[in-house]
């Protein structure tokens, strides 16, 4: 309510001064204009064409489009790696980051400082440092070998580096990116305090337990917040490509090609710039539609308190 | 067993876990530290130990060396020249078009404002391949222009955040600044500034992260070895043409998280207040 008489005073309050308006957002739209509405333009022009760089594009109509969806193997092992890398990323990424933000929820000694601790992967995850590590990490004769050998879980033989066998390359390259779950976790904690204590107690009152509070409360009472960590993590765990460009470099046997790594291949490897941006072009429509069915079909699991509040 | 004891050992198991699982968390990281202070023949045996049997700093001294004629400090400054100018210009441009966008009303607004929203969705790197023909035509390859120009325009996701901290702060303010004859830039620099510094700093943060760890940028538009920053470099010692120095190649990845460590522990609050408030207001 009081926020509705705040925008209603602002409007009045606000007189149109278009000059001014126009200065402050000015780089912003000059850099919205020239380094992404003429690129998206650019883009779907060469998607139509044959463009090495060095020549002029030459006008093939829709022949990359139908060369990428009858006659490339690749495309079709990206999108199989890319659905699978999602598939399981999102759901145990979100899961790790709600389960440790429910550690964290109860304010205690060093929480603080446990808090920074999970966080730390997240800061360095990114980093080619990382990276270059986590080769090693699972290198052959890194440490997931000596240890699962001083163990003896493993026999030497059997030793191999896991980034490089095709089947567990992708699964380093998802254990990296489950290990950075510390910006949904912090985003369930901020969610988790907003949650009213008097619902918990309420609920202790009627003699539900900690598994029926979790359930019947606080899943519900966050399930704005899970769809907005789901959405941002699937369109975030589509475009991933640059630890696999360092890791793997899509290898062993493209069992890691993750799309937008397809794309980069495509266009600055091969220099095949048109057939490139047919791909993008691919992605960004695909974009598109998935963002749309997650925005469309929220309303049917995203429960809100009050729906007044929202729009 | 009273209740009291029952109490103690809760709390006990509770932090028992949690430092476990940490410790799980960042062994990783501990891991590259310890390596870089473990001879080059002793990293590899009994890998998983976080204890060097013998303390050396001899990678670091390698490491440093560099590629060719460019040690680290050369690819540390260019980073330097990249990163600073880039996270400046962000950090200001998005402020000022979150002011506009929040306390100003002016034609085709809500047009631009849904543009601005889509961005933050948009797959950027669908805009590789053309961005790069775009400052290949302009001929700022093997500059650092294809990274610091457009970070002077702003970005969506600051904009989104310097909003939320800006819709927080009372119109009265501005307002009662316009009675007293102040213009909408005296606003932004006088009154706005100081009160959503924390999202600029928050802005600033996550702008050093992004650009200090970019490793794709530099990748399509540095060509010259002398240019290279700490992220291309750190790549060139796992190229297996290269001699692999795992040794050096950890002690540099360390140093290259310096600046990242530095920079977490002194503004933490700022990077936790920044994802909760767009998280949730998002």
């Amino acid at each position: 309510m009081p926020q509705k008489t705040l925008t209603r005073r602002r409007k009045r309050s606000l007189e149109t001064n278009n000059i001014a308006g126009y200065l402050f957002i000015g780089p912003w739209l000059i850099g919205f204009i020239v380094f992404t509405i003429v690129p998206i333009a650019m883009s779907l022009y060469y998607s139509f064409t044959n463009y090495d760089l060095i020549g002029s594009p030459t006008w093939v109509g829709f022949q990359n489009y139908i060369t990428i969806f009858t006659n490339d193997v690749r495309f079709y092992k990206a999108v199989n790696v890319t659905v699978t890398y999602v598939l399981i990323y999102v759901p145990l990424r979100l899961a790790f980051a709600l389960f440790v933000a429910m550690l964290f929820r109860v304010p205690r000694r060093g929480v603080s400082v446990y808090r920074a601790v999970y966080y730390i992967p997240s800061v360095v995850g990114g980093s080619v440092a990382v990276a270059v590590m986590w080769k090693q990490l699972f290198g052959r004769n890194g440490v997931l070998n000596s240890f699962l050998l001083a163990i003896g879980a493993m026999a030497p033989a059997a030793a191999r580096s896991w980034t490089t066998t095709p089947s567990t390359a992708l699964g380093t390259l998802i254990v990296l990116a489950v290990w950075q779950f510390g910006s949904p976790m912090l985003i369930f904690l901020a969610g988790l305090k907003q949650i009213p204590a008097q619902l918990y107690e309420a609920a202790a009152i009627d003699g539900a337990g900690p598994i029926a509070q979790f359930f019947r409360i606080t899943i519900p009472s966050l399930s704005s917040v899970i769809f907005f960590n789901f959405l941002m993590q699937t369109i975030s765990g589509f475009l991933s490509f640059t630890q696999a460009l360092l890791i793997t470099n899509g290898g062993p046997m493209d069992r890691t090609l993750f799309y937008v790594l397809y794309i980069y291949l495509k266009g600055f490897s091969f220099n095949e710039m048109g057939y490139a941006s047919a791909l993008a072009w691919i992605m960004l429509l695909f974009m598109a539609l998935l963002t749309g069915i997650i925005f469309k079909t929220s309303n049917y699991w995203v429960f809100y308190e009050s729906k007044g509040a929202n729009k | 067993m009273n209740r009291k004891t029952k109490r103690a050992l809760t709390t006990f198991a509770y932090h028992f876990f949690v430092i476990l699982f940490g410790f799980l968390m960042i062994y990783p990281v501990l891991w590259m530290m310890a390596s870089s202070f473990k001879p080059h023949a002793d990293i590899f045996t009994d890998a998983y130990s976080l204890i060097p049997r013998r303390v050396v700093f001899a990678n670091y001294a390698n490491g440093w060396r560099g590629f060719g004629n460019n040690t680290f400090g050369t690819f540390f400054a260019n980073s330097f020249k990249l990163v600073i100018p880039a996270t400046i210009g962000v950090v200001i441009t998005s402020a000022m078009a979150a002011f506009g966008f929040a306390r100003v009303r002016f034609r085709l607004s809500k047009l631009w404002f849904t543009c601005m929203i889509i961005t933050m969705l948009l797959p950027m790197q669908v805009l590789m391949i053309p961005q790069y023909i775009l400052f290949n035509k302009l001929g700022w390859t093997d500059t650092y222009l294809p990274i610091i120009v457009p970070a002077f325009c702003g970005q969506a996701f600051f904009i989104f955040l310097n909003m939320q901290f800006i819709q927080g702060i009372p119109i009265e303010l501005d307002e009662s600044a316009t009675i007293d004859g102040c213009g909408r830039v005296g606003i932004f620099l006088r009154i706005m500034i100081p009160l959503i510094w924390p999202a600029m700093i928050t802005s600033m943060i996550f702008s050093f992260y992004w650009r200090w760890e970019d490793y794709l940028s530099p990748l399509l538009y540095i060509r010259t070895a002398k240019k290279y920053p700490v992220s291309i470099a750190l790549k060139l010692f796992s190229d297996p043409a290269s001699v692999s120095d795992y040794g050096a190649m950890f002690a540099m990845s360390v140093l290259s998280l310096v600046p990242v460590f530095v920079i977490f522990v002194a503004f933490q609050r700022y990077l936790v207040e920044g994802i909760a408030t767009t998280g949730l207001k998002g």
